[in-house]
């Protein structure tokens, strides 16, 4: 029988209650005891440090809006970089020879890439495979600008001059270990129940890697290939004295020629940004946000196709 | 399987016979481009030039990257431009390291100002001892008394002095450090003159355009850049005192009168390490175009002769608003003299 | 679909592109498809061995372009503290230091914030709390509103990795103008009043130890969530209710048993972060100052071995390029170092856990 006592039912001080006069208070959540306030203390402090983790992505993004927005104009996309003390101008060189030279790297290496992570994949933990990955994680942390030397060492020194080549070169360097590993990680991520059924049905491993797994990890190797694509764009080091920089479109007079210098967003937001003209400079934040906003829409494309073949299984 | 497989290895295979289609002669028989790259001291100039050049000729393309002396005198001995630019000339053993040959060519001149970034103090008056002793970092605070002597009226703070110099090999810094050589001997002995100065002190930028930016940015410091980049900015610059104890401010006059005190020898490089004359500015330097003897095509050779020439001539009169000294007539005589050096193989 | 799969597999237009013909799978293989086999598995021995080429070349060419200033400076150019190209005296220990400092800064500044971020992903605060505003709202079974906790998760998650996509030089450009303003007052009164503390030594004028760490830490720290974050997932389910079924609070069983047995994957996490770190150039050129200054204080500028390479490189004549080639030779061999420590350090977890 539950007597009303200030609005709240309470226990009845029936004798036939087994729970009279109990205390509950210690089955309760308490933020006096020792362990649950450090547990809720603790909590608090992973979600500031996680929110603060966050603080500089819209901070960057933010800057950029504001001091690369006002100068992001149409005619940013269609004109050539200005000389100094030059008004107006735009950097549509720049976007051409970033896509031109990050396209180049793609082809040479995705390829190579895919294979290499197929093998991988096939040959699981054999001593080659095991070094190659090693060799793979080592490459991951290559520091940009040896990618850059080395290119210069080996394409720019024997060609006779600074070339879309040469900076496609020392980009393929630094995306290829994050396709291998990517891709390797894709390709086993195929459930084995597949195939095997394939192994059973007579297929030979080609067959097997062509019909059934590439096909099944071909979003997860996309996703690695739009992070490796995200990286190389914004890469400037590699480019310093690989590409150069030029101040023309790639087109002179009719023809398209790679073998020469080449513009790109990374170079042109290093070099205008420094500079002490302000028409330069408010370039190079118009650039620094079209280089962030085609690098964040390459990640996006990559995590929205990773989740899209992750959701089958 | 099959056709599919067969058109994936077909596009593997393609890669590897891509850049043999690209790279069929680029230009067409009438477009000459040319590469140049070199001091960041003249790059406005050069840039505001060679843009008004390409595109007053249908037939030539002119580009030129700032990257400093040192780098486009490194360019020109690996053959990767077809010609450099450096304050700092070209010594003796690098031009040996060209098998053709180069030609120097002197094609505008400029002063080096010491820019400063304090609030409060304009006409800040820097004697000899005073800008040599901070660039040698003995003196390492604003308000020190060999800087305070110099500027009665104003209020110097007590700060400590950002001195900002060159990361990059550069021919402005050669300039600087073979200036304070010749009026401090302490500086002589211990840094001397060289393209890239082992300084006791400061923080390093890259190009005149960094260490410009970094003037800008931070309060208390001090750096040598060229004089256009520090008018153009609208930073107040230095009056430093000449070898006649005037404190002389950095203009086209006192520029003028600095590269008089210097003759012009037969291969064209020369240096005011300190010029004798009493309205002359300390620190002024010219800046020379390098150009190879001898040119693969007669096309690039003859587009290279008109450059030079529209650089003494036409380009001349855009020097001035630039910040830059125009060329004394005696030296355009001679540096136009000098272009039939250049000619096809 | 009746090619013999998964009931719930559902066609793709990938598939078409290699689809069989009907029985090419069930038949023998012609002699045709035994070599197509042995063709496609050769060509991807040889990429795979291209791959492994292309790294041995890469430390090769740098090793034999390195070898006469090895053999010209010897060990001295490791101790050395002097950096002059006129008197040819040349000495990596301030790049050295400066890197091995900013690194590791940063990997403690990097390492706390990115696990914290890990463990707030793998436990799902952000989820629970707001399914717990939804429940009050009773709006938790909608069938649109029910789906925000889950999209908030992930939409989180992909914010954290997105802080990588963000290139290095936009990164440099933040550090100057936003970073460097933002604390040089507090670190100059830091200066002021604990100066004798010998981190806080010198004062702020600009580029420095500090902003360049602080950089680099936000750079490092998607790397270090990421892979956490997938090894505290991983961590079986029945481990966590048994420490729950024991008593513990949420945070003891992070502590005591959900970090242990995933710390395989976050020191690989850590260490893969130490050799980006390690390799950073732009951010750090632009930030660190540049100075060949060695010291622990946090305000003064100092240089990186990548710094060094990034800013010297373009004017080096040959005889300086062997000098900077042994240089790269030094920073490859530490990152080289730090990748076979932390090999090791995983192995020997491995091996002493009891699964």
């Amino acid at each position: 029988m539950a007597v009303r006592q200030n609005g709240r039912p309470t226990i009845s001080a029936d004798a036939l209650d087994p729970f009279a006069g109990v205390d509950f208070s210690h089955l309760e959540r308490s933020l006096r005891r020792p362990r649950t306030l450090v547990d809720f203390l603790l909590t608090a402090l992973v979600t500031t440090m996680t929110l603060l983790a966050l603080v500089p992505l819209f901070s960057v993004v933010l800057m950029l809006l504001w001091r690369g927005g006002q100068r992001l104009r149409l005619s940013v996309f269609t004109e050539l970089p200005p000389a100094p003390l030059e008004q107006g101008g735009g950097f549509g060189n720049a976007v051409i020879g970033t896509l031109i030279i990050v396209a180049l790297a793609v082809i040479v290496t995705v390829p190579v890439g895919v294979l290499t992570a197929v093998y991988l994949a096939q040959a699981r933990e054999s001593r080659l495979a095991g070094a190659i990955r090693f060799c793979a994680k080592v490459l991951t942390g290559f520091p940009s600008i040896l990618a850059g030397v080395f290119a210069y060492g080996a394409i720019v020194l024997t060609t006779g001059g600074y070339s879309a080549f040469a900076g496609a070169a020392a980009l393929s360097i630094l995306m290829l270990p994050t396709i291998v590993l990517t891709s390797e990680d894709a390709i086993r991520m195929v459930p084995n129940r597949m195939t095997d059924a394939a192994v059973g049905m007579g297929a030979t491993p080609t067959q097997v890697m062509w019909m059934v797994s590439l096909p099944t990890a071909l979003p997860g190797i996309l996703t690695g290939v739009m992070l490796a694509v995200a990286r190389a764009a914004g890469e400037t080091a590699p480019l310093l004295f690989t590409a150069l920089f030029s101040n023309y479109w790639l087109w002179s007079r009719g023809q398209v020629n790679l073998k020469q210098p080449t513009a790109s967003l990374a170079v042109l937001i290093y070099n205008f940004a420094g500079m002490p003209f302000p028409n330069q400079v408010t370039l190079a934040w118009g650039a620094a946000l079209v280089l962030v906003l085609l690098v964040l829409g390459a990640n996006l494309i990559g995590q929205s196709l990773s989740s899209r073949g992750a959701r089958q299984f | 399987m099959t056709a599919r497989a067969v058109a994936m290895f077909a596009i593997v295979a393609g890669v590897a016979v891509f850049p043999a289609c690209s790279s069929a002669p680029a230009e067409s028989t009438n477009t000459v481009k040319l590469q140049g790259a070199g001091a960041s001291f003249p790059a406005p100039l050069y840039t505001k030039w060679f843009k008004s050049y390409t595109t007053a000729h249908q037939n030539v393309l002119v580009d030129y990257q700032s990257v400093g002396s040192g780098s486009g005198v490194k360019s020109v001995i690996d053959h990767t431009v077809d010609f450099g630019a450096s304050d700092a000339a070209m010594k003796a053993e690098d031009m040996a390291k060209v098998p053709e040959g180069v030609q120097l060519f002197p094609m505008t001149a400029g002063s080096i100002v010491l820019a400063y970034n304090l609030q409060g103090v304009s006409d800040l008056k820097l004697s000899r001892k005073a800008y040599s002793g901070i660039f040698l970092g003995q003196i390492t605070r604003w308000n020190d008394k060999a800087i305070a002597d110099a500027n009665p009226g104003a209020k110097l703070p007590d700060l400590p002095i950002n001195v900002v110099v060159r990361a990059d090999s550069s021919g402005t810094s050669f300039v600087v450090s073979q200036h304070l050589s010749a009026i401090n001997d302490d500086f002589g002995k211990t840094v001397g003159a060289n393209t890239m100065p082992n300084w006791p002190t400061g923080t390093k930028s890259k190009g005149n355009e960094g260490v410009t930016a970094s003037i800008l940015s931070t309060p208390g410091s001090i750096g040598y850049i060229e004089y256009g980049y520090a008018k153009s900015q609208m930073m107040p610059m230095a009056m430093l005192e000449n070898k006649s104890g005037k404190f002389v401010q950095a203009s086209t006059a006192s520029g003028q009168a600095a590269l008089a005190s210097a003759a012009l020898p037969d291969d064209m490089i020369v240096w005011a390490k300190d010029p004798d004359v009493p309205d002359a500015y300390p620190i002024v330097t010219y800046t020379w175009l390098i150009c190879y003897k001898k040119y693969p095509s007669k096309d690039k050779a003859q587009a290279v002769q008109e450059l030079v020439k529209y650089g003494l001539t036409e380009g001349q009169k855009a020097a001035e608003t630039l910040g830059y000294i125009p060329l004394p007539d005696a030296v355009v005589t001679k540096a136009t003299s000098a272009i039939q050096n250049v000619s096809a193989q | 679909m009746s090619r013999g799969l998964s009931a719930s597999y559902t066609a793709r237009p990938s598939d078409i592109l290699f689809e069989p013909r009907p029985g090419e799978i069930t038949q023998a293989p012609s002699a045709m498809q035994i070599a197509m086999d042995r063709a496609f598995r050769t060509l991807c021995v040889t990429f795979a061995l291209f791959t492994l080429g292309l790294v041995v070349f890469i430390v090769a060419r740098i090793t034999v372009s390195a070898v006469p200033a090895v053999q010209r400076y010897g060990v001295s150019f490791l101790v050395g503290r002097v950096w002059d190209p006129n008197t040819e005296r040349y000495g990596i220990l301030a790049e050295t230091w400066g890197t091995l400092y900013t690194s590791t800064l940063a990997l403690i500044l990097g390492t706390a914030f990115g696990l914290a971020a890990a463990v707030f992903l793998s436990e799902g605060y952000l989820g629970h709390a707001v399914f717990r505003v939804l429940r009050r709202l009773r709006l938790h079974l909608h069938p649109v509103w029910g789906k925000l906790p889950d999209q908030l998760e992930h939409l989180l998650k992909n914010l954290i990795e997105l802080l990588a996509a963000i290139p290095s030089v936009v990164y440099g450009l933040w550090g100057l103008f936003v970073v460097i303003p933002l604390i040089r007052p507090m670190c100059n009164w830091l200066h002021l009043k604990v100066g004798w503390i010998p981190f806080f030594a010198t004062d702020l004028s600009g580029p420095g130890v500090l902003p360049a760490v602080l950089v680099l830490s936000i750079m490092i720290l998607p790397t270090i969530t990421a892979i956490s974050r997938d090894a505290l997932v991983s961590v079986p389910a029945k481990l966590r209710m048994a420490a729950y079924g024991l008593g513990a609070t949420r945070w003891e069983t992070v502590l005591a048993v959900i970090l242990p047995t995933a710390s395989r994957g976050i020191v690989g996490g850590v260490v893969l972060a130490f050799g980006r770190a390690l390799g950073e150039t732009m951010a750090l050129a632009m930030l660190v100052g540049n100075a060949n200054r060695i010291g622990l204080s946090l305000f003064s500028p100092a240089n990186t071995l990548s710094a060094l390479l990034a800013n010297t490189f373009p004017e080096a004549s040959t005889r300086q390029v062997s000098v900077l080639m042994y240089a790269a030779l030094v920073l490859l061999a530490i990152t080289l170092a730090v990748n076979i420590i932390g090999a090791l350090i995983i192995e020997r977890a491995s091996l002493a856990r009891v699964d």
